[in-house]
């Protein structure tokens, strides 16, 4: 890890629709061990939110607990943060959802955390649709308690400490799928062309957002023997296709790439472009659990925009709650009075 | 058959009645209208559903203590049963007391492995009677509920103009189900009063003792307050009993909270995959600046002690209703105690308090309910209300709940932007600016450039930086502490309740056993022994409670837990000479009764035997 932050920057940054440069979005000093996939998948998120124009105090970032969890310290420096307990990020998140739908909610989390601990809340957050983008940052083992195996590790993958891993892994996008997930991508930290575009969008759509990002832990993890190391995963990685997101207000004047082969529109009216390559159809659920485990079962790891549902009912509109954040609610609305409680007076006579 | 010879109690609105039915078979609305239409005689009564945790086909009864003088406490003893479940004949004629009246379906005739010496049988041929006006299994099944209601109306002259009244109320809408109901009230009505010479000796009589008095659950009561408070949003997981605290909560919400505009609702409910999320999501909308709560029993409790150190440490605002059960572990879902003090008290490792409320009546649950919000918000902890089942899930008459229009909610210190937008300094989360151990929260998403901060459960600094330095963690820690000594003044202050004559003996109680050990002092003092009471409503012990120890040479402390839990707690907060706490306790599931607490007391006090209260018989 560094411990200086620079000062000097350029002084014709560029700057995003909201006036703001780049470094408007950055957060503290990372702690994290020096190439860590993690800080990788950080910048990631800032570049994504620079980009989207998103006003940084608007975005509220949760967590659990381990290495990916101390992340959101390293991004979104103006935006509220909770490291909440180990696992249960989830529910910290639905609650602050609840409370404010108004937000960006950002979920950082890790494959212990989500794979093993809070493996339940994940579940059920998925199944709700709660408006939110949930990050694993996927390293397949417990950084933080010296490297043991996680529950993602494959069988065989063996990481610092040398000795294979015995158990079958469990796999976070096909989990995501089965479990009603309306927006499933898998990343490598490494890829920054194809994570920011795939935050952007997931970012963007209304409703449970997932990306499953396979980022190497530099010091437990990244041994030749290892599946979850940078080499092998840059060996082994296919994409869905090129992803180019197009914002809602550039739709018109989008300088991208021609030859797309699908297009989705998401609910606020940006459009995800996706150049394939593998004639991955990302509207067909069944498929994409086939081909998540056919790419396995050749010992790849199939990366991209796996699945989307663009207009699906989030946690809010299957409630049917009020439009206005129901924190900003006043006593007005909330209390019914004295005469409404005489007639329930009245009722219990 | 009313055997002549038999003594009889003879009693007018002072008994107990007993119903034994089998649960899943819509006894309880029969039952509970008993309750209410004596409770529309003007009399007072205290009804305790005693149900087991079982859908259908297991013994259950509901008992309503009748009391003039209003004693809500359970006397303990039963002086009429109405046995309507053979399956627990032998208890129910087991437990009447000497005189007693045992009611029951004659119509297959009773075993004579149930006849006691000293009681009086009176066999009404309900299933019969179900057999002859009725096709219909399930009217066969309902109907003989209400039949023995309508028996009741004669033998205890029950005024019928009053149960006519309430079938009203109950089929509003339904006015087809009005006339039969009323019918099967006749059909009992007519029996007993054939048969029998009506009123046996237990007896109704109209008054005036019960006022403007409501008779509502505490788990309603509870929920109401809740609504009332502010809450927003209410995260649970299911269990007994306190289920019907969120049930009631989106029952008033849907009523009383709905946009009239568009329909939509203006709170949020989440029915959660665990407490442990539950709890998570109310930290989660507390942290983001909503009013939250969840409701559980003590498996919950334990599940959530890991999010409410986090509360408590982050300084999130959390508000916890627990409806106590028997513990440890399942225990008796069903029946009821005060074993979780310490539990909520001190959940979660490390050094940890929580603000505790025990409220006693529907009322108070109602205003604790929304007081708790208050509290939890102005001290930036979690605040848990420690109820019961006995008080969360029976109907139990207190005064009416009020409202005053002028309140407005105290949001506790949280900077605005425009305040955030004219600061000049920095901001940090935990400065303690006024010296109470309070410092000024932030919402997320208030100011573009000024008050965020990151929440974390690590050690931090004022500005909420992660710090391992230790004398920093220290002083957070004492901030903490003195942050708790703020919270004396704020939280509801006891009640006290002096004897009547100069003593030195005092007695603390609290919750659901104020109504028995009110009735307590009153027989004591008869016996002559006069007591200074005091009831606790919430933890931190205010000044008032160590003041109150010290004025008395001893002092009682009623509990209904096993091992004094508030008496240790008393110890070891205000450090009192365990000596001086002499514990009165009672746990077995079962509601306390003044009984119990007159005959340990004289025991503590040096052996005075206790007669069983004088009954009239003749």
């Amino acid at each position: 890890m560094s411990y200086i932050k620079p000062n000097f920057r350029h002084p014709q940054q560029p700057v995003n629709d909201l006036g703001l440069t780049r470094r408007e979005y950055e957060g503290s000093l990372s702690t994290l061990c020096a190439g860590c996939g993690h800080d990788s998948v950080s910048s990631a998120i800032v570049q994504a939110c620079f980009e989207l124009a998103v006003p940084p105090h608007r975005v509220a970032k949760v967590s659990g607990i381990g290495c990916s969890s101390k992340t959101p310290t390293y991004f979104l420096g103006k935006s509220h943060g909770f490291n909440s307990v180990h696992g249960r990020m989830p529910s910290v998140t639905t609650g602050a959802n609840l409370a404010n739908r108004e937000l960006v909610y950002i979920g950082v989390s890790g494959d212990g955390d989500t794979a093993s601990i809070g493996l339940g809340q994940f579940g059920h957050v998925t199944r709700r649709n709660l408006n939110m983008l949930y990050i694993v940052e996927n390293n397949g083992c417990y950084g933080l308690t010296k490297g043991q195996d996680s529950a993602t590790a494959d069988v065989g993958s063996a990481g610092k400490a040398g000795k294979p891993n015995p158990y079958g892994p469990i796999d976070l996008c096909t989990l995501a799928l089965q479990m009603g997930a309306t927006f499933v991508a898998r990343s490598f930290s490494g890829d920054k062309e194809q994570l920011v575009p795939l935050i952007k969008a997931a970012i963007s759509h209304q409703g449970f957002a997932f990306i499953d990002v396979i980022s190497p832990c530099v010091t437990f993890n990244n041994t030749p023997t290892s599946t979850k190391g940078y080499e092998f995963v840059r060996d082994h990685m296919e994409a869905t296709g090129k992803v180019d997101f197009v914002p809602v207000r550039r739709e018109i004047t989008a300088d991208y790439a021609p030859g797309f082969s699908q297009e989705i529109t998401l609910h606020d009216g940006s459009v995800v472009h996706l150049y394939k390559e593998g004639g991955v159809n990302t509207t067909d659920k069944d498929q994409a659990v086939r081909l998540i485990q056919e790419y396995k079962a050749k010992g790849q790891i199939l990366t991209g925009l796996l699945y989307v549902e663009p207009d699906s009912p989030d946690f809010h509109e299957i409630q049917g709650t009020i439009k206005k954040p129901l924190r900003d609610l006043a006593a007005t609305d909330l209390c019914p009075g004295s005469r409404a409680l005489d007639a329930i007076n009245a009722s219990m006579r | 058959m009313l055997n002549s010879e038999s003594p009889r109690i003879e009693s007018v609105n002072d008994f107990v009645i007993r119903f034994a039915n089998v649960n899943g078979t819509g006894s309880a609305s029969a039952n509970n209208m008993f309750a209410k239409a004596v409770f529309r005689m003007g009399i007072p009564v205290s009804p305790k559903n005693i149900f087991p945790s079982n859908i259908q086909g297991l013994p259950t009864w509901y008992e309503v203590r009748v009391s003039e003088k209003g004693y809500l406490g359970s006397r303990g003893g039963v002086d009429v049963m109405v046995a309507v479940n053979p399956q627990s004949f032998k208890q129910d004629v087991e437990c009447l007391e000497p005189g007693g009246y045992f009611i029951y379906d004659n119509t297959k005739p009773l075993d004579l492995r149930y006849h006691r010496d000293g009681i009086n049988y009176i066999g009404i041929p309900l299933t019969e009677i179900c057999r002859r006006e009725y096709s219909d299994p399930k009217q066969r099944q309902l109907f003989k509920n209400v039949i023995y209601v309508g028996a009741l109306s004669a033998l205890l002259e029950l005024e019928f103009d009053v149960l006519k009244e309430l079938i009203g109320e109950q089929f509003r809408g339904k006015e087809k189900l009005v006339a039969p109901n009323i019918h099967a009230l006749e059909l009992g009505y007519q029996y007993a009063s054939e048969n029998f010479k009506c009123p046996i000796g237990v007896r109704l009589k109209r008054s005036d003792k019960t006022g403007n008095a409501i008779l509502m659950e505490g788990n309603d009561a509870l929920a109401l307050g809740c609504v009332y408070g502010g809450a927003t949003v209410a995260a649970w997981y299911p269990i007994t009993p306190s289920t019907s605290v969120v049930d009631s909560f989106e029952k008033y919400a849907n009523r009383l909270r709905i946009d009239p505009g568009t329909g939509d609702k203006k709170f949020a409910i989440a029915q959660a995959e665990d407490e442990l999320a539950a709890m998570g999501m109310v930290v989660g909308a507390s942290w983001n600046g909503a009013r939250a709560f969840t409701a559980t029993s003590g498996p919950g409790v334990s599940l959530m002690s890991e999010f409410l150190g986090l509360a408590y440490f982050a300084e999130v605002p959390v508000v916890l209703v627990d409806v106590q059960r028997a513990g440890p572990s399942t225990g008796m879902p069903t029946r009821t105690q005060q074993s979780d003090l310490f539990a909520a008290a001190y959940a979660s490792h490390g050094d940890t308090k929580h603000v505790l409320l025990l409220p006693s009546t529907p009322r108070e649950c109602f205003e604790m309910g929304a007081e708790s919000f208050e509290l939890a918000e102005m001290l930036q902890t979690p605040v848990i209300i420690l109820t019961d089942l006995d008080l969360g899930m029976n109907d139990n008459m207190c005064e009416p709940l009020e409202w005053d229009d002028s309140k407005e909610y105290n949001r506790g210190k949280v900077f605005s932007e425009e305040q955030l937008e004219n600061m000049t300094q920095r901001y940090g989360r935990y400065l303690d600016v006024d010296k109470d151990g309070i410092c000024y929260r932030t919402y997320p998403g208030t100011h573009p450039t000024k008050g965020a901060f990151f929440t974390r459960g690590t050690s931090r600094d004022e500005y909420a930086i992660y710090t391992e330095d230790g004398d920093v963690y220290v002083e957070n820690m004492e901030r903490l502490l003195r942050k708790f000594e703020t919270a004396k003044q704020y939280v509801p202050a006891p009640e006290l309740i002096p004897a009547a004559e100069n003593t030195r003996d005092g007695i603390l109680f609290y919750g659901t056993s104020a109504a028995a050990t009110k009735e307590a002092l009153d027989q004591l003092a008869a016996d002559g022994v006069h007591i200074d009471a005091m009831r606790i409503k919430a933890f931190p012990f205010s000044k008032a409670v160590e003041d109150f120890i010290a004025q008395h040479d001893r002092v009682f402390v009623v509990e209904q837990n096993r091992d004094g839990q508030l008496r240790k707690m008393l110890i070891i907060e205000c450090d009192i000479d365990p000596k001086k706490l002499l514990l009165v306790r009672h746990y077995n599931g079962m509601p306390i009764t003044a009984r119990t607490i007159r005959k340990q007391i004289h025991a503590l006090r040096g052996g005075a035997t206790v007669t069983p209260i004088r009954r009239k018989t003749g």
